[in-house]
């Protein structure tokens, strides 16, 4: 901007009034979330209101992790969340790296395949899923959310990443077999590297899908030591009570990985990483 | 230290494109050639045959003696600067040079010595920690030049390496690249579509059009003797002024549209092949500066009857000289594919370039009269377009 404001319209701007609705919008949910969740259950149902919890209490937090198992759902969905990611990345990279860098027949259908089965409708197919898994007697594992959540994102993840290596350019590849570069090293040195951004994306859209995601997880995981974050709390309490508190307290302590990701993800500088490889 | 020998090499992809047609080319030891050619001619492809980039459909290839055929780029100890440099983002100026001795297993003080050494040729020291993308267009060509050298590979291979470059960072670069290849003094083989880097870098040039090498030379034997019209028209800037022409019945003048030009022994000795055109077509060359302007000038209007006469449609003045832009009523010659693409190749019929002294009085409109340099005169075949010489 050449102009300086001046005064009042320094603070007062459209940009500055759009991001402040913004923020209120999302912040808000979140603000009444983490100050419920140290409300006593008595307090919570006040009315008006209280707009700053007032006893302060951690006790729907040590509820959550005392009364009803709230760390045994948060590990199953890390080990779970984890492992679905890892593989999608693994396989989403090795297929992208196919589809948008070597020669292969029918990539196109192949790609528009993808496409189709990634807007599959879940509810579709947790019936047939859940007698495949019954079949393989898989239920009640992580396997039995690791395998379909892997499938459900793997489509999505390698259009991603194959976009990104579609965009390397041929040069690089040319560039590493010269300085006498094999194969793998060559993915590992050179187009990883800059399929970076990528990766990162696909990561998080996986990582987030598979950390909130309740359907498959409430059909194929019955049993109490198996269940993930999301049906967990939604299992809390009785017919006769519904602890709220706890569910808030639950709930923002499964917000925290997110959170961390997206600060790691915010660290990368990713946009910028591929300038400067080709061209003056 | 190594030559490269290229003997009826075939390039023909699997659409059945004929990229390459029977090319044969020796570069010897400590040589700089240049490869030229209009785009798509099949010089890169030519160039990425001797790198291993592409494979050779047929014909053999010798790097130092030996054929290479079926060897990988790595076993043929080449190295190729891309057009677009394609410097690893994610490295350092320094892990760049060395990322081809780090895979040699080299010890890190020998590269680290060999970086530092590699950038003081190149003027890089000082931003040897720093990223590609911080680097301006002409420090990353350096860089791209610097991995090649490092490695002190047998053959040296430049894909345009100066196309992405400003105009006058180019010419910079262009002593530099021969400065450098000087030093290295390995066998190079440099692919540009642009003739005048061709002629002031190469130690010899070898033209190719349509996946066939026209003519192989020095710069300036080139420039005297082309082969043929392609490599005529080709060769110089502003390109060689083509006309349809036929010779007399005795071949001793030749006729210019309306105006005839007669021929002296020199030039006749010079073209004893001529003979044999008596009363035939032929197509007629003349370079720019062969047409210098006889206005006033007593000795060029004494040889009156190698004058030619033309009506003046433009001039450029460029302080040393004159570009004359003049018409004359002969049918002008293109040659197929020889115009660069921002060449205007619609050519008005009879048009004609002249490069004269800023002395002369030139003025748009005006009639002009030129004193041909008979010695510098082209003939060539109309029906096989080669040069008529014996």
């Amino acid at each position: 901007m050449g102009r300086t404001r001046k005064g009042w319209r320094r603070v007062i701007n459209g940009v500055n009034i759009s991001a402040f609705f913004v923020t209120l919008f999302i912040a808000l949910p979140l603000y009444w979330l983490i100050i419920s969740s140290f409300k006593t259950p008595v307090a919570m149902g006040d009315s008006p209101p209280q707009y700053w919890p007032s006893p302060f209490s951690g006790a729907n937090y040590s509820q959550a992790f005392v009364q009803y198992d709230f760390g045994i759902y948060f590990r199953n969905s890390l080990i779970v969340t984890l492992c679905a990611t890892a593989l999608v990345l693994v396989f989403g990279t090795v297929a992208g790296y196919a589809l948008g860098r070597l020669p292969m027949r029918g990539k196109f259908t192949l790609m528009v395949t993808l496409l189709i089965i990634s807007v599959f409708p879940e509810i579709a197919l947790i019936a047939p899923l859940y007698l495949l898994e019954r079949n393989f007697g898989i239920l009640n594992s992580y396997e039995a959310l690791i395998i379909p959540y892997t499938a459900f994102n793997l489509p999505f993840a390698i259009w991603i990443l194959r976009n990104y290596m579609l965009g390397i350019p041929k040069e690089m590849e040319e560039t590493g077999r010269i300085d006498g570069a094999g194969p793998l090293r060559t993915v590992w040195s050179i187009i990883l590297p800059m399929a970076l951004p990528g990766l990162f994306t696909a990561g998080i859209f996986c990582f987030t899908a598979c950390w909130t995601e309740f359907l498959m997880a409430l059909t194929f995981e019955s049993v109490n030591n198996w269940r993930t974050i999301p049906v967990g709390i939604a299992e809390f309490g009785t017919p006769l009570e519904v602890p709220y508190g706890t569910i808030f307290a639950a709930s923002v302590v499964a917000v925290v990985p997110i959170g961390i990701l997206v600060f790691i993800f915010r660290k990368f500088v990713i946009s910028g990483l591929t300038s400067g490889a080709v061209k003056g | 230290m190594a030559t490269v020998d290229l003997q009826q090499v075939n390039k023909v992809y699997p659409n059945g494109f004929h990229a390459v047609k029977d090319f044969s080319l020796n570069i010897s030891e400590g040589e700089f050639m240049v490869l030229v050619g209009p785009s798509g001619c099949g010089k890169t492809t030519a160039l990425r045959m001797v790198a291993g980039l592409e494979d050779i459909t047929s014909g053999t290839l010798r790097i130092a003696g030996k054929v290479v055929n079926d060897e990988t780029p790595k076993e043929r100890d080449i190295a190729m600067v891309f057009q677009n440099y394609a410097l690893y983002p994610h490295m350092t100026v320094a892990e760049n040079i060395g990322f081809a001795l780090k895979l040699r297993k080299l010890p890190k003080p020998q590269i680290a010595s060999k970086v530092k050494e590699t950038a003081e040729i190149l003027g890089l020291t000082e931003w040897l920690d720093r990223k590609p993308g911080q680097l301006s267009g002409g420090q990353r060509q350096r860089v791209a030049m610097g991995r090649a050298i490092v490695r002190e590979p047998s053959v040296f291979l430049m894909d345009e390496p100066l196309s992405n470059l400003d105009a006058k960072l180019r010419v910079q670069m262009r002593a530099e690249v021969q400065r450098i290849q000087r030093r290295i003094n390995v066998a190079t083989l440099y692919v540009t579509h642009d003739q005048i880097e061709a002629m002031t870098m190469g130690d010899r040039v070898a033209v190719m059009r349509s996946g066939v090498l026209q003519q192989v030379n020095h710069p300036q034997a080139l420039y005297d003797h082309p082969d043929n019209l392609f490599v005529a028209a080709f060769i110089g800037s502003p390109a060689m002024n083509l006309y349809e022409a036929s010779m007399t019945d005795d071949a001793g003048t030749v006729r210019l549209g309306s105006q005839e030009i007669a021929l002296p022994v020199v030039c006749k000795d010079a073209h004893p092949g001529l003979a044999r055109y008596g009363g035939k077509k032929i197509i007629l060359g003349l370079r720019p500066e062969h047409l210098p302007a006889a206005n006033g000038n007593a000795a060029a209007a004494e040889s009156a009857e190698s004058a030619l006469v033309g009506n003046v449609d433009l001039v450029e003045a460029l302080g040393s000289e004159l570009m004359v832009h003049f018409t004359i009523d002969a049918r002008t010659v293109v040659a197929e594919g020889a115009t660069s693409d921002d060449d205007d190749t619609t050519a008005r019929s009879g048009e004609g370039v002249a490069r004269v002294d800023p002395s002369a009085k030139a003025k748009v409109g005006e009639r002009i009269t030129f004193a041909v340099n008979t010695a510098g005169m082209q003939f060539f075949d109309p029906e096989t377009e080669l040069a008529i010489w014996d």
